[in-house]
C-alpha cells in the first residue's frame, strides 16, 4: 500500500483548512453559491436531490483495514450508516451536512485519503485492475503507474481547468477489467519483443450522451517517456478540446471529429516538441520508494490444492457454489482471490453498512495482508486469502450477508444511485437492479444462464455503463414518468462494444418482463457453452427484437 | 437539470435545498422554508406561480437556500401532490430506504 510522504500530507492538510475556510464564508454569506459550488466540487462535494454527497477517492480502488474502518466510522458519524461504492472504484456518502463536511475531511486525511479529483474538469482519480499484484499472467503491478500518475496529475496547474472531466484507468492484464477502451486514455501495460516494459495508449473512449470506443494512438511507450506523452495528449486537448458546449467537450467527441490519423498526428507532433532534455522524468529514487510500497506480501509456500478446502466444499454446498462463483486463481499457489458481492438478492448495489465495512477490513487485517479493493462493477476484493482459510472468510461474509455467490452473474448488476438520489437522474435504477435480482433469484438457474452482466443507468450520463451492459437499461423521463429502454451487445472488456437499442422504451411494469424475455430467448437460441454475449454477437438483435415487440 | 414544470401547469409551488444540510425545503405562505411538502405554499396559474418565485428570491435567500424552482403540483381531491416522479421522491425520500428521508420522519412522528 502506498503511504504518504510529507507532502502529500501537506497537500491534503492545507486542502482541509483551505475548504473550511470556504465552508464558513459561504455559509456567512459571503460567498454566493455560484461561487461556492465550483469550490465544493473541487472538494467530492455534490447536491443530490435529499441532501450533500461526498465523494470520496479510493486511488485505484485499494484500501487498508483501516482505511475501510475510517469509512464506516464516516457513515456511522456523519452519514446514516452506510456507503455506496462506485463504478469509478470510490466510495459515496448521501448525506454528509455541509458544515460537517470539513471535520470529516479532517478525519479522512488521519487515514490519507481525501475527496480531491472526485469531481470537476480534472483529472479524475486514476482506476485500476482489481485484481493487481494477484493474478497470474499480469506484466507489472498497475498500481505503481497509476500512483505515479495520480502524483504528477494532483492539482496540476496546466490540467485544472481542462474543457471537460478526464478519466484515466490502468491495466497490466490482457484480460480487461478495468473497462480501459472506455476511458478518457486507457493503458495497458505491455512488454515488447526485447523485454522492455511500456504502455499501449488508448485515447477517446467514453460512455455519456455519445459512447464510444477508444482508438489505439500508440503501441509502445517506452516506461520514461510516459508522462511526457500523457501530456502531449493532455496539451492538444486542452487547446482544441471544445469549450463552447459541455456535451461536446470529452476528448472523445475531439477524436471522433478530427479523426483516429489526425488526432495521432496531433499528439505525435506535441510530444515531438517536448525536448528530451525537459521531459517530465521521474527520478528512479522515487519510482523505486512508490514500487516498494507494491511489492508482492510475503506469501507463504503452499501447495496448490487445500484438503481443508476440498473438505469444507464437501459438507458445506452453499460454500461450494461460493467458492465456485466468487473465488477466482490466485498467482501464488494455495491462495485465492476473494470477491465479495455487494449484490444481494434485492439489495441495492455498491450498498454496504457500517458494520459491513467493518467486517471486511477485519478479515482483510487478519486474512488478507491488510488490503482490499473496490470493483468498478461495485464489489469488493480480498486479493490475498489462503485457500485454507476460505471456509473461515466465507462463515464471516455470510453472517453479515456478505456471501451471494453472483459474481458476474445475471443478478450482480451496475446500477447507479439514479432518481432515489441523483440530481441528475431521470428515472430509478436501483429498484430495476432490485427487482431483477428478485425475479432471477434462484442461483442455480442464474449459473444456468450464465456470464451475464446486465447494466443499469437513469440517465444518458451513464454513470451504470448502460452502453457496455450485456443487457443495459438507460431510464428515460417522458412527461415526468419512468421508461426503460433497452440495448443489447454491450461489453467493457478487452473485446469492449457499445449495446445496440432494441426499441421503444418499456414501462416500469413491464422493463422486468421483457429482461426475462431477452434471457429467454437467449438460453432458447445458445449452443452449447454458449455466453450471452457470444450468442449476441453470432445471431444479432433481431431474434430478441421479434421477441420484445411481438405483438 | 430537467425541467421541472410544464408550460400548462395550472398549480405549482416552490421547493429548493437547504443550504447547512440540503433537506429539501417548500416556500410557505408564510414566506418561512418548511421541510414538508404539505407545509408549502401553492400558486394557483401562472401568474401567482411567477408571483410566488419571486418571493422566494429575497436580496438574501442564498444564506439559506440553493437553487429554488418551481415544480408542478396536481390536485388530488382536496390535497395537492408533486405531479413528476422526481418531486415525489424529493418530497417522501429514497423509494428504496423508506427507513431514511422525510417519509421516515413521518413515520416516526405518527
Amino acid at each position: 500500500m502506498y503511504r504518504y510522504d510529507e507532502f502529500d500530507h501537506q497537500l491534503v492538510g492545507e486542502r482541509v483548512k483551505q475548504f473550511r475556510g470556504q465552508v464558513e464564508r459561504r455559509v456567512s454569506g459571503e460567498l454566493t453559491e455560484d461561487a461556492f459550488k465550483p469550490l465544493r466540487l473541487m472538494n467530492g462535494v455534490y447536491l443530490q436531490l435529499h441532501a450533500y454527497m461526498l465523494r470520496v477517492a479510493i486511488p485505484y480502488g485499494t484500501l487498508s483495514s483501516k482505511q475501510m474502518r475510517m469509512q464506516a466510522h464516516i457513515a456511522r458519524k456523519y452519514d446514516r450508516g452506510y456507503g455506496h461504492f462506485t463504478t469509478r472504484q470510490n466510495i459515496q456518502f448521501n448525506w454528509p451536512a455541509l458544515d460537517k463536511i470539513p471535520d470529516l475531511l479532517e478525519e479522512l486525511a488521519t487515514v490519507e485519503m481525501h475527496a480531491i479529483q472526485t469531481s470537476g474538469n480534472c483529472i479524475r482519480n486514476v482506476t485500476s485492475d482489481q485484481y493487481a499484484a494477484a493474478i497470474d499472467g499480469e506484466i507489472e503491478d498497475p498500481r505503481i503507474i497509476s500512483e505515479i500518475i495520480r502524483q504528477w496529475s494532483t492539482f496540476h496547474p496546466e490540467f485544472t481547468y481542462l474543457p471537460r472531466k478526464f478519466k484515466i484507468a490502468v491495466t497490466g492484464h490482457d484480460n480487461d477489467r478495468a473497462a480501459i477502451k472506455l476511458h478518457d486514455i486507457g493503458i495497458v501495460i505491455k512488454q515488447n519483443e526485447l523485454g522492455d516494459v511500456g504502455y499501449e495508449i488508448h485515447v477517446g473512449g467514453g460512455q455519456g450522451r455519445t459512447p464510444f470506443i477508444a482508438k489505439k494512438m500508440a503501441d509502445f511507450v517506452p516506461k520514461a517517456q510516459l508522462l511526457a506523452y500523457l501530456e502531449a495528449v493532455m496539451r492538444v486537448y486542452n487547446m482544441l478540446g471544445r469549450r463552447d458546449n459541455s456535451y461536446k467537450a470529452r476528448i472523445k467527441i475531439m477524436v471522433h471529429e478530427t479523426g483516429e490519423v489526425e488526432m495521432r498526428r496531433l499528439i505525435e507532433a506535441e510530444f515531438a516538441k517536448i525536448d528530451a532534455s525537459q521531459m517530465l522524468a521521474v527520478p528512479q529514487a522515487e519510482i523505486d520508494r512508490i514500487s516498494a510500497y507494491f511489492a508482492s506480501p510475503e506469501f507463504e509456500n503452499l501447495p496448490a490444492t487445500s484438503a481443508t478446502l476440498d473438505a469444507a466444499q464437501a459438507q458445506d454446498a452453499d460454500f461450494a457454489r461460493w467458492v465456485r462463483a466468487n473465488v477466482v486463481a490466485h498467482k501464488q499457489h494455495g491462495y485465492g482471490i476473494v470477491n465479495i458481492s455487494l449484490k444481494p438478492i434485492g439489495g441495492v448495489p455498491g450498498d454496504a453498512t457500517d458494520v459491513q465495512m467493518e467486517a471486511v477490513a477485519d478479515l482483510a487485517e487478519r486474512y488478507s495482508f491488510d488490503e482490499i479493493r473496490v470493483t468498478h462493477e461495485q464489489n469488493l476484493v480480498l486479493p490475498h486469502i489462503r485457500l485454507d482459510d476460505l471456509k473461515t472468510v466465507y462463515d464471516a461474509l455470510n453472517a453479515h450477508e456478505l456471501a451471494t455467490a453472483n459474481l458476474g452473474l445475471i443478478s450482480d448488476t451496475i446500477a447507479c444511485p439514479g432518481l432515489d438520489y441523483c440530481n441528475l437522474a431521470n428515472a430509478r435504477s436501483i429498484p430495476l437492479a432490485q427487482e431483477i435480482s428478485e425475479r432471477f433469484a434462484d442461483l442455480d438457474q442464474q449459473y444456468d444462464i450464465g456470464e451475464l452482466k446486465i447494466k443499469i443507468s437513469g440517465c444518458i450520463n451513464a454513470c451504470g455503463h448502460h452502453h457496455v451492459g450485456h443487457i443495459g437499461i438507460l431510464g428515460v423521463d417522458k412527461k415526468g414518468t419512468e421508461f426503460y429502454q433497452i440495448s443489447l451487445g454491450g461489453s467493457a472488456d478487452e473485446n469492449a462494444s457499445i449495446g445496440t437499442i432494441t426499441g421503444r422504451a418499456f414501462t416500469e411494469e413491464t422493463i422486468v418482463d421483457a429482461i426475462e424475455t431477452v434471457v429467454t430467448t437467449y438460453t432458447d437460441m445458445r449452443q452449447t457453452d454458449e455466453r450471452f454475449i457470444d450468442t449476441y454477437r453470432r445471431v444479432g438483435l433481431d431474434p430478441f427484437k421479434e421477441r420484445l415487440y411481438a405483438e | 437539470m430537467a425541467q421541472h414544470s410544464s408550460k400548462g401547469a395550472r398549480f405549482q409551488a416552490v421547493t429548493a435545498n437547504r443550504l447547512s444540510d440540503g433537506e429539501v425545503v417548500y416556500l410557505s405562505p408564510d414566506n418561512q422554508w418548511a421541510e414538508t411538502f404539505a407545509a408549502a405554499d401553492i400558486a394557483d396559474g401562472p401568474e401567482a406561480g411567477d408571483a410566488l418565485m419571486a418571493r422566494a428570491l429575497p436580496a438574501d435567500f442564498e444564506l439559506h437556500v440553493l437553487e429554488p424552482y418551481l415544480f408542478e403540483v396536481l390536485q388530488d381531491g382536496t390535497q395537492y401532490k408533486p405531479a413528476s416522479v422526481r418531486e415525489i421522491i424529493r418530497a417522501a425520500g429514497p423509494t428504496v430506504r423508506l427507513d431514511l428521508g422525510k417519509q421516515a420522519d413521518a413515520k416516526r412522528e405518527s
